[in-house]
C-alpha cells in the first residue's frame, strides 16, 4: 500500500521508472525505521508481542496514510500502453500489465532466490531462521538480520504495490487485505520457501477467481482466509513446506 | 471471599456515582454512550478471561459480537407473515413469535427476542466449538492470524450477505422486553433504567468470571498459563479448558452483541470489523491481561472516551498507539496484578524476565 501511495504521489512530478524507485527506497527505510523502532531493541520478543506491535504499526501506518493521502482511490498510469490497449498471445487477449506484474514478480523471485542461495549475506539470514543462537555463535549479528529482512520484504511489498496499482487501484485502507492474503500465501507455501510461495500464490488467486462461480463476490475474501485456516487446521507447515522443516522453527 | 464481594459493591456504587453525577449536572444525555460502553465493556471482560486467564488471543471477537447481533437483528425484524406454514403456525401458538407495528404503521410477525437471542447465543457457542477445537492447537502468530480469520470472514459474510443488509445493516430492531416491563431500548425516556440495565448486566458477568476464576476451573487456568505442560502432567485437561474459556468469552461477545444491537436498534458490519477486534484487545491489554477489574475499568473510560468523540479522526490510531506502546513497554499489560511488586522488581533494578505467552 505505502509503495504504490508513494509511487503515485511522486509520479506527479517524476517519471514512472524513478518514481517507483524512489517509492521502493523509501518504503524499505520505512520497514528499517519500523523494525529499529519497534522490534530490534526488545529483549527476546515473543512471537506473539512481536506480531501484535506490527498489527498495532500497520494500523499507525493506515491512519497516517488516510490523514496524509484522504480516502481517494489513486492508481498509477499503465507502464506501457492503456487500461484498454491488449496485447494478443496465441489467441488470449491480456492487458500489458499483467505481464508486467508477471514479469516483475519473476524477477524478484528469482533475485530472492539467488540472493538466499548465492550470496553469504543470504545465508546468513537463513541461518538466523533456522537457529538464531547458532547463527549468532557463528558471529554472524542476528539483529541485523532481522532489519535486512524487514528491509527487504517491505521493499519486495512496495514493488508489488507499485505494480499491481495501474490495475487494483490503491487506497488507504487496501494495504491490511493484501497482509492477511501475504500471510495466507507464506503457510500455503510453507514459510521461509520464495518460490513454492508464488505456486501457492497463484492457486490461492486462482481458487479466489472461480470461487465467484459459486459464491457471490463479496465472499471473495473469505475465502483466501478460509483456505488460510483450513491450511493451519490440517497442515501448518503448509503444502509444499515439510514438517520437520517447520519443527526445527521455533515459533 | 468477602473482599471479592466488596470490590463488586464498590464497583456498583461508582456506577450509581456516575448516574447521580450526570443527574446533579444535567447531562443524563452521556448516559447513552455510558450504555454502550456498559455493553462493550461486557465483551471485554469475557476476553481478558481468554486472554489473562487462559492465556489464547483472540483477533477475532468483533466477530462473534457481530454473530450476536446479526442473528438477533435478524430474527427480530425478519417479517415471517408470508411464510405460512406448519412450523411458523406453531411457534406462533407456542408464543416463540411476537406481533408488532413496524414505523409505517404496518404489522410484522416476528421471533420473539428471548428466542433470538437464545438463538444467536446458540449459534456463537455452535461456531466457539466448531472452530475453537482446531483454533487453539495453534500458538503464537498462527494462533492470532487464524482468529484475525475469523473475524474477518464474518466481516465479510455480513457485508456480503443481502438479507443481512449488506453494508446498510439492519437497523428497527425492536426492544429487548424484560420482565418487569422493563425494556431495553434506546428510548431517551428510559435512559436511566438502561443505563443501570446495561451495568447489571456487566456485574452479574464479572461476578461470575471472578467466580469462575477463585473456582478449581480458575486455578487451573492460572496453571495452563503459567507453564501448559506442567498443568497437562498434573493433569489438567488443558486443551478442554481452554476451549471451554474461549466459548465462555465468545458467548460473552455475542450477548453483548444481542442487548447492543436492541439498545441501538440496529447493527452494522463496522461491529465485526478487525478494528472492533483491535481495539478490544487493546483494552485488555491496558487494562493489564489477567486483570478482570483493571480491563473494566479501562473499558470503562476508553470506550466512553471513543463514543463520545474525543479521538476525532485519530479513533482507530489512539488504540494502535496503546497496543503498541503496551506490547513494548509492559507485556504483561499496564494494571497488571502484580504491579506493586514488579516496581519494586525494576526499582531494585533486577532483570524481569521475559514472559512467554
Amino acid at each position: 500500500m505505502l509503495g504504490g501511495m508513494i509511487a503515485v504521489t511522486l509520479n506527479g512530478f517524476l517519471p514512472i521508472p524513478l518514481a517507483i524507485v524512489l517509492a521502493v527506497i523509501l518504503t524499505t527505510i520505512v520497514g528499517a525505521v519500523i523494525e529499529i523502532a519497534f522490534i530490534r531493541w526488545l529483549y527476546k520478543p515473543s512471537v506473539l508481542r512481536m506480531v501484535i506491535i506490527t498489527i498495532g504499526v500497520s494500523i499507525l501506518i493506515r491512519e497516517i496514510a488516510l490523514h496524509i493521502w484522504g480516502e481517494s482511490v489513486r492508481a498509477l498510469p499503465y507502464f506501457t500502453g492503456s487500461s484498454v490497449s491488449s496485447i494478443n498471445l496465441g489467441g488470449v487477449y491480456i492487458s500489458s500489465q499483467v505481464l508486467w506484474v508477471i514479469g516483475i514478480g519473476a524477477l524478484a523471485v528469482a533475485a530472492l532466490t539467488a540472493f538466499f542461495n548465492l550470496t553469504m549475506l543470504g545465508r546468513q539470514m537463513r541461518a538466523c531462521a533456522a537457529n538464531r543462537d547458532a547463527a549468532r555463535l557463528c558471529g554472524i549479528d542476528a539483529g541485523n538480520m532481522v532489519t535486512l529482512s524487514f528491509m527487504i520484504s517491505a521493499a519486495i511489498g512496495a514493488i508489488g504495490g507499485a505494480v499491481v496499482c495501474p490495475i487494483t487501484y490503491v487506497q488507504y485502507d487496501s494495504g491490511t487485505p493484501l497482509a492477511i492474503k501475504g500471510f495466507t500465501v507464506a503457510i500455503l507455501g510453507g514459510l521461509g520457501n520464495s518460490t513454492a510461495a508464488v505456486g501457492a500464490g497463484m492457486i490461492l488467486g486462482i481458487l479466489e477467481s472461480f470461487s465467484i462461480w459459486v459464491l457471490p463476490t463479496a465472499y471473495k475474501e473469505a475465502i483466501s482466509i478460509a483456505i488460510l485456516l483450513g491450511i493451519l487446521f490440517v497442515k501448518p507447515s503448509g503444502i509444499f513446506g515439510s514438517a520437520e522443516a517447520a519443527r526445527l522453527k521455533e515459533f | 471471599m468477602a473482599r471479592r464481594y466488596f470490590t463488586v459493591a464498590a464497583f456498583a456504587g461508582l456506577i450509581v456515582a456516575i448516574q447521580l453525577a450526570t443527574l446533579a449536572t444535567g447531562t443524563a444525555y452521556y448516559l447513552t454512550q455510558l450504555t454502550m460502553t456498559a455493553y462493550y465493556s461486557l465483551v471485554i471482560v469475557g476476553l481478558c478471561m481468554l486472554i489473562g486467564y487462559a492465556g489464547q488471543i483472540s483477533l477475532g471477537h468483533a466477530g462473534f459480537f457481530a454473530i450476536g447481533g446479526y442473528v438477533a437483528a435478524f430474527l427480530t425484524t425478519w417479517d415471517l407473515k408470508s411464510h405460512q406454514g406448519a412450523i411458523v403456525s406453531l411457534l406462533s401458538k407456542s408464543g416463540a413469535l411476537v406481533s408488532r407495528h413496524d414505523v409505517y404503521g404496518g404489522s410484522l410477525l416476528t421471533v420473539h427476542p428471548w428466542l433470538a437471542c437464545a438463538a444467536a447465543v446458540l449459534l456463537t457457542v455452535a461456531v466457539a466449538y466448531l472452530v475453537g477445537g482446531p483454533i487453539l492447537k495453534l500458538k503464537g502468530h498462527y494462533l492470532a492470524m487464524a482468529t484475525l480469520g475469523i473475524g474477518i470472514i464474518v466481516y465479510r459474510i455480513v457485508l456480503g450477505t443481502e438479507f443481512l443488509g449488506a453494508a446498510d445493516g439492519i437497523s428497527e430492531v425492536p426492544g429487548f422486553p424484560l420482565p418487569g416491563g422493563l425494556l431495553i431500548t434506546g428510548d431517551s425516556s428510559s435512559r436511566v433504567s438502561n443505563y443501570y440495565l446495561a451495568w447489571g448486566v456487566v456485574i452479574l458477568g464479572m461476578i461470575l468470571l471472578l467466580n469462575l476464576i477463585h473456582s478449581r476451573i480458575g486455578r487451573a487456568l492460572g496453571a495452563v498459563h503459567g507453564a501448559e505442560d506442567a498443568a497437562e502432567a498434573m493433569g489438567i485437561p488443558t486443551a478442554r479448558y481452554k476451549l471451554h474459556t474461549f466459548v465462555l468469552s465468545a458467548v460473552f461477545a455475542a450477548l453483548a452483541g444481542v442487548l447492543l444491537t436492541h439498545y441501538n436498534g440496529g447493527i452494522g458490519p463496522s461491529e465485526a470489523g478487525v478494528m472492533k477486534s483491535v481495539r478490544y484487545v487493546a483494552i485488555v491489554a491496558i487494562g493489564g491481561m489477567a486483570n478482570l477489574w483493571g480491563a473494566l475499568s479501562m473499558s470503562l473510560v476508553l470506550n466512553y472516551l471513543s463514543l463520545r468523540g474525543y479521538f476525532g479522526t485519530y479513533d482507530d490510531a489512539v488504540f494502535g498507539v496503546i497496543l503498541i506502546l503496551i506490547m513494548l513497554f509492559a507485556p504483561d499489560g499496564l494494571l497488571r496484578r502484580h504491579l506493586l511488586s514488579d516496581l519494586k522488581r525494576i526499582v531494585s533494578r533486577d532483570p524481569e524476565g521475559e514472559e512467554a505467552p
